[in-house]
């Protein structure tokens, strides 16, 4: 057992760690009293309100922008163009993103901001600015951009073994197309950042972020300031999933940029309509593919592309579509493979991270050829699946050797036993020969989800941890709290590396000033970087501790044990000495009581220039059996049960695991099924505008969608050696657990036609696309929509003019990969 | 225009203190009212009502009718802050404090009710709003961690599924107009389903045993507009006359999509929701008689399935929280082809009486509807109640067709009422919504029913003249193509439902 791993050898109930806590903000979540960057406004005297101009057009040029009459607006202040920006005039950190924009480039595109004195003087400076366009020809949908063959940034190529040969060794050889829908996040709280000016010229962000640094770093460059002369803090998210990783920053800039130049605080919250219209969503896909099998179902090549909806800028659709093709495998050997990515340039908003980050669309592509695949092998999809689970000793298509396989045969037979699925299997069959026009379908899919960042660099965490002389503990780490629970872990980590109760220990918002360079909290990888820094930090301090315990209980230093606030001698248990004595023992005996913690993941190498290495630490396990009925007037479906058994390693706090698993599963569910991104496809005057840019037209999951019946379990005896108290990740994986309900939606529609139907069911899965599927097979089709042979059906290669997918791609051009040699 | 009658300074009680309204801009929402006050723990999460992270409870007459108050919960960010004018509201922040939290609260935090928080005042605000509901009983979940497979009966289709209900009385439906996009809802469902009975010393459950806040006449202006809420009919029906471009609002579940989505500014706003003439409810032999201004919620609870159709209309109309606020007067009174009331009261062949200072008049709402959000009401008119004649079809329903269960709007939406008798078709009204510019009757249909069997024969026959019915269109709800089959298959599906009926639920 590794040192990180280990757990102290307390009893279960004064062990912080692996202790059912609620969410440390519980009880200010539900009295009102958590706050948010918005609800900092109330409380910020003399604050500005920023509301952009947005343009009513796909892609056009700006022929006249007069901000004049804006200022004939009473209460309007200041307006802000690219005039005014001091440092660059850019958004992100690939200048293609400009802040203020010269050419519109997607519907919405915000081309100045208007500072009001209130919120509506600010709407009504907006409506004032005289905008003239020029419209131009816009790509709106993937096929179109395809079509035109209009990329952006990098085709990367991930290839094994010899596909020509594995095609001619097939006795099966399909060939198929798929598109699918990508998601709005639609997390609560819109985005929202209040910046002002300190005193000596510091700027003072606080932002609803996931990537404080980054979001430090853009205002500064906009701004042109250094890093240290503007500090972010985000207090806490009302959700992020991803959507806060990159798209904060520019807000946070133009916020930074009015106050600098009003000298007053300036607010800028989107409203919901802006930040869908404004702000980038999960990517969609396009995929090509060929696939072969044996007799068996093995499969033995696979070839497809993989095109994402990139959006009007690159990103970090770059990584996102390396993560796609890293999980086009999800839980399958495939010996003889070439899957090649490539980011389509539309004019719709930059799309961006989302839970998953790739994963989930990759895994869709695969899951999908199983599912249309398995009826014209005459397999059972379940079975086709389980027969290509990687065995020991196989490694990914990239290149990393698959660890503890056998967990993901030991989820899935863990939930087949637990949640009956041969028994309900024939429960169902006996459902539907009775109901003519309700059929049932279950279906059983498994994950396998890759931890850490796919560039190495990023898996770094720091910590900072302070004992007060009263013997009150404060930690900062460089993880933001979204509603993960991250900060309830880290307390649960720090409070059992200092050997002390959990309500002795506090955690203060996370800043930049405190915990500085930190990676986003993002890839699943929040608990693991901070973690590891908060443990860090504490076992430096508890080093410490302990000499002067030792001192004091007249033994060794090694034989001090601190546990639930008090030190003692191993096998002495009357001599004692409480925590709070001992931290003030250690202050007058001049000891530091205070820490810096650092964390870097240990054994990770990738090259994105050939898409080969070992970039994970770990792999997530689950799998996830879902029945659901369908109704055939009509499409509409219920989720009647879910089963899950997922891998998260120890959990540090199952509650809060429970929680990321049931939520993730949801979620993945929404995009899945119900959540139905629309953009005007016409050639009409909305050309480019989302349709579905409001509560009431995108719906996200609601009670109504809660699986009737819900069971998880976290995978027991699940210790990860190379982790944090043995934990694993948890954010992201359980997401794709919901292939599993796309995937039973398909046999409940094959179920209204032939025994043997395939299925061919767009994404999402809206009742009206099973509506179409369920009629489709009632008709008698069977075929999926698959070709058989399909050798003239080659998914298109990579554009060998392409650029080289850069080492440096996930950041700023002066950092450095690390590519070390393990 | 009538005369004030009262010299108080508007305010609301929240949380058991006054506050007041002066100087605030009529188009100021509850919801932005209260975040500048300080009481920023309701959100705003989409600004139209559809996710509830702004829910607040507000002291309403109870549907019991007996002169008690109930806690009803409200989306804040679309009543305008006026309309709250002498009445008493309740937010997460005044149920409870981290060191005493309300029951709601309490079983909200510890069982992982809350990842993000965001959403989570509104849910409590909804949820307790149910805790206090009278009439809710029975015993808290014993094993509510234990995950819930009631009433799962492994034969019975879904639709049967009980576990839209706790056993402690619990109505998941209260919940149907909050969003939360961290938990998958489990945990929430849980919390609900966990609580017990109000302690008797509970100070929301004792105010319940009290008489409701008495209306008061608001007049407020700033920023050149202006909330009037007239004290009586009269005065409401004088505003009428004088300002045509005066804005009704009821729920003001329309008015408040129109200020935040579409920056609508009305120069004049007048509240009807508690004028007495249009809060009347009978039930009589030949008709039934429902004020335009009663909530969906007063009209669901004191009908008490008194008319089937609308008893399976009220579960499937928005949420809870809309349910609330909204009017049978203000989802007519908008004309929008596809609020959900019009193709149920058309099936019912229900009438609309509309009001002015020249009198009343009664229109059949088949001809009421003249176009796109044009009806033949007149400016100075409003809408005092609806009239449904009785007796009853035998088999009606009400077939909704939309992406979501909870809480969404219609693609399709149709309402049957059908009579048949000795197996034969004797009358049949239809009711579209969502297939042409205004909700409109299937006559063709409804003449390709009447006197023959109800038999599959006819029913098909008469399902393709249905699917031709109406003109509808693409959009980001639905295909065209998708909602004209969706009108033929849904009498395939009554049929398939009903096929021998010679009455109700035969």
């Amino acid at each position: 057992m590794s040192h990180l791993s280990q757990r102290p050898d307390v009893p279960a109930d004064v062990a912080p760690v692996g202790r059912t806590v609620a969410h440390e903000s519980a009880a200010l979540h539900v009295t009102g009293r958590a706050l948010y960057t918005d609800d900092l406004v109330v409380r910020t005297k003399d604050c500005l309100h920023a509301w952009p101009v947005q343009a009513a057009a796909a892609k056009a040029r700006i022929t006249r922008l007069d901000t004049r009459p804006a200022y004939d607006v009473p209460g309007v202040v200041r307006v802000l163009t690219a005039d005014d920006v001091p440092g660059t005039n850019d958004a992100g950190v690939k200048h293609d993103e400009p802040l203020f924009p010269d050419e519109v480039r997607f519907h919405g595109h915000a081309v100045c901001w208007v500072l009001g004195e209130t919120l509506e003087a600010a709407r009504l400076g907006a409506a004032a600015v005289v905008l003239e366009l020029e419209p131009l020809p816009a790509l709106v949908t993937l096929a179109e951009a395809i079509a035109a063959e209009e990329f952006q940034g990098a085709q990367p190529t991930i290839s094994r073994g010899d596909l020509d040969a594995g095609i001619a060794a097939s006795a099966h050889v399909f060939s198929g197309e798929l598109e699918f829908s990508g998601q709005e996040h639609f997390y609560l709280e819109t985005h929202c950042s209040l910046a002002h000016v300190d005193e000596a010229g510091q700027v003072f962000v606080q932002s609803s972020t996931q990537h404080p640094t980054e979001t430090q770093e853009i205002v500064a460059h906009v701004l042109g300031l250094a890093s240290s002369e503007v500090t972010v803090q985000c207090l806490r998210m009302g959700g992020g999933f991803g959507g806060k990783e990159m798209q904060p920053h520019g807000l946070a800039a133009i916020a930074a940029l009015g106050a600098t130049l009003t000298g007053r605080p300036v607010r800028l919250r989107l409203n919901r309509t802006q930040d869908i219209t404004m702000t980038g969503k999960r990517h969609g896909f396009h995929a090509e593919w060929r696939a072969g099998f044996d007799d068996d179902g093995r499969i033995q090549a696979l070839e497809a592309t993989l095109t994402s909806d990139g959006g009007w800028s690159l990103d970090l659709s770059e990584p996102v579509l390396a993560r796609a093709l890293c999980h086009v495998d999800n839980a399958y050997w495939i010996p003889n493979i070439v899957v090649t990515g490539r980011v389509a340039r539309t004019n719709k908003t930059s799309q961006t991270a989302f839970r998953g980050f790739g994963g989930p669309q990759g895994m869709l592509v695969i899951e999908d050829i199983l599912g249309r695949c398995a009826p014209l092998l005459g397999l059972d999809a379940g079975e086709l699946r389980r027969r290509n689970f990687y065995a020991d000793g196989q490694a990914t298509h990239y290149g990393q050797p698959v660890r503890h396989p056998e967990r993901l045969r030991a989820v899935w037979e863990q939930v087949h036993d637990s949640g009956e699925v041969e028994r309900r299997r024939e429960e169902i069959d006996r459902f539907n020969a009775e109901h003519p026009h309700t059929k049932r379908g279950i279906a059983v899919t498994p994950v396998k989800f890759g931890i850490s960042f796919n560039l190495t660099a990023f898996n770094q965490g720091g910590a900072l941890v302070h004992v007060y002389k009263d013997g009150s503990v404060l930690i900062n780490h460089g993880g933001t709290e979204m509603g993960q629970g991250l900060h309830t872990k880290m307390l649960q980590v720090a409070a059992s590396t200092l050997g002390v109760p959990l309500d002795r220990v506090r955690l203060a918002p996370t800043r930049t000033d405190k915990v500085p360079n930190t990676s986003a909290t993002a890839a699943s990888s929040g608990t693991d970087l901070n973690g590891g820094a908060v443990k860090d930090a504490c076992e430096q301090i508890r080093g410490r501790l302990e000499q002067v315990a030792a001192t004091g209980l007249g033994v060794a230093a090694p034989d001090v044990r601190i546990v639930d606030g008090w030190a003692t001698a191993l096998g002495q248990d009357e001599a004692r000495v409480a925590w709070d004595e001992l931290v003030r023992t250690a202050y007058f005996q001049r000891v530091q009581l205070f820490a810096a913690g650092y964390y870097r993941t240990e054994g990770l190498h990738w090259d994105s220039t050939v898409m080969r290495g070992s970039p994970f630490k770990y792999f997530s396990y689950g799998a996830a059996a879902t029945e659901v009925e369908v109704d055939g007037f009509t499409g509409a479906y219920a989720v009647r049960r879910v089963d899950i058994v997922h891998d998260v390693g120890d959990s540090l706090s199952p509650l809060i695991d429970l929680g990321q698993v049931e939520g993730g599963f949801v979620q993945g569910a929404g995009w899945l099924t119900l959540e139905d991104l629309r953009w005007d496809e016409s050639d009409g005057p909305h050309r480019g505008r989302v349709t579905t840019a409001s509560a009431s037209t995108y719906k996200l999951p609601s009670f109504s969608e809660m699986p009737a019946d819900f069971r998880v379990s976290l995978m027991e005896r699940a210790h990860e050696e190379g982790a944090i108290y043995g934990s694993k990740a948890v954010g992201e994986p359980p997401l794709m657990l919901a292939l599993s309900v796309r995937e039973a939606l398909r046999q409940a529609a094959a179920a209204f036609g032939g025994p043997d139907a395939s299925i061919d069911l767009a994404s999402p899965a809206t009742p009206e696309a099973v509506w179409w599927a369920l009629d489709a097979a009632r008709r008698g089709a069977v075929g999926g929509g698959v070709d058989v042979g399909g050798a003239e059906h080659r998914p298109e290669p990579a554009d060998p003019e392409a650029p080289v997918r850069l080492p440096e791609s996930e950041a700023e051009q002066t950092v450095e990969p690390q590519l070390s040699d393990v | 225009m009538g005369s004030r009658t009262s010299t108080t300074t508007p305010g609301v009680d929240v949380n058991g203190s006054v506050r007041v309204l002066t100087g605030t801009p009529p188009h100021t929402t509850a919801l932005d009212w209260l975040r500048s006050q300080g009481l920023t723990g309701a959100k705003e999460g989409c600004a139209e009502g559809e996710c509830g992270a702004c829910a607040i409870m507000v002291a309403r007459p109870s549907t019991t009718g007996d002169g008690s108050t109930e806690w009803v919960s409200l989306n804040a960010c679309l009543v305008p802050a006026a309309a709250l004018d002498g009445q008493e509201v309740v937010t997460a922040e005044g149920l409870g404090t981290p060191a005493a939290l309300h029951p709601v609260q309490q079983e909200m935090a510890v069982r992982g009710g809350s990842q993000c928080g965001y959403c989570t005042p509104g849910f409590v605000c909804s949820m307790a709003a149910e805790f206090y509901r009278s009439g809710r009983s029975g015993v808290p979940d014993p094993v509510p961690d234990a995950p819930g497979a009631e009433g799962l009966d492994a034969n019975a289709p879904s639709a049967d599924l009980t576990h839209e209900h706790g056993p402690n009385g619990f109505d998941l439906h209260a919940l149907s107009g909050n969003l939360c996009r961290c938990t998958g809802y489990r945990p929430i469902r849980d919390a609900a389903y966990a609580l017990g009975e109000p302690a008797a010393d509970d100070p929301l459950a004792r105010r319940c045993d009290q008489a409701p806040p008495t209306g008061r006449p608001t007049r407020l202006a700033s920023e050149g507009a202006e909330f009037v809420r007239p004290a009586d009919l009269a005065e409401a029906l004088g505003i009428l006359r004088d300002r045509p471009d005066a804005v009704l609002v009821a729920g003001s579940t329309d008015w408040g999509v129109d200020v935040n989505l579409r920056g609508v500014r009305a120069p004049l706003v007048v509240a009807i929701d508690r004028l007495p003439e249009l809060r009347g409810l009978g039930v009589a032999d030949d008709e039934v008689r429902i004020g335009a201004a009663l909530t969906l919620t007063e009209v669901e609870r004191r009908l008490d399935g008194e008319v089937p159709l609308l008893a399976q209309l009220f579960p499937q109309f928005a949420s809870r929280l809309i349910r609330n606020g909204a009017t049978l007067g203000g989802n007519l009174g908008t004309g929008s082809p596809i609020g959900d009331a019009a193709p149920a009261l058309l099936a019912l062949e229900a009438d609309v009486v509309l009001t002015s200072v020249a009198g009343e008049r009664t229109v059949p709402l088949a001809d009421y509807f003249t176009g796109y959000r044009q009806a033949v009401r007149e400016p100075g008119e409003l809408i005092r109640e609806l009239v449904v004649p009785r007796p009853l079809a035998g088999l009606t329903a009400f077939h909704k067709i939309a992406k979501r269960r909870f809480d969404d709007i219609s693609s399709v939406a149709v309402a049957f009422a059908i009579e048949v008798v000795d197996g034969v078709v004797d009358r049949a009204a239809i009711g579209l919504g969502g297939v042409a510019a205004t909700p409109l009757r299937a006559r063709d249909t409804e003449a390709a029913l009447v006197g023959k069997p109800w038999t599959d024969g006819t029913v098909r026959a008469a399902a393709d003249v249905l699917a031709g019915e109406g003109t509808p269109l693409d959009d980001h709800r639905a295909s065209a193509a998708y909602r004209s089959e969706m009108l033929g298959q849904s009498l395939l599906k009554l049929h398939a439902e009903h096929p021998l009926t010679g009455g109700a639920d035969a």
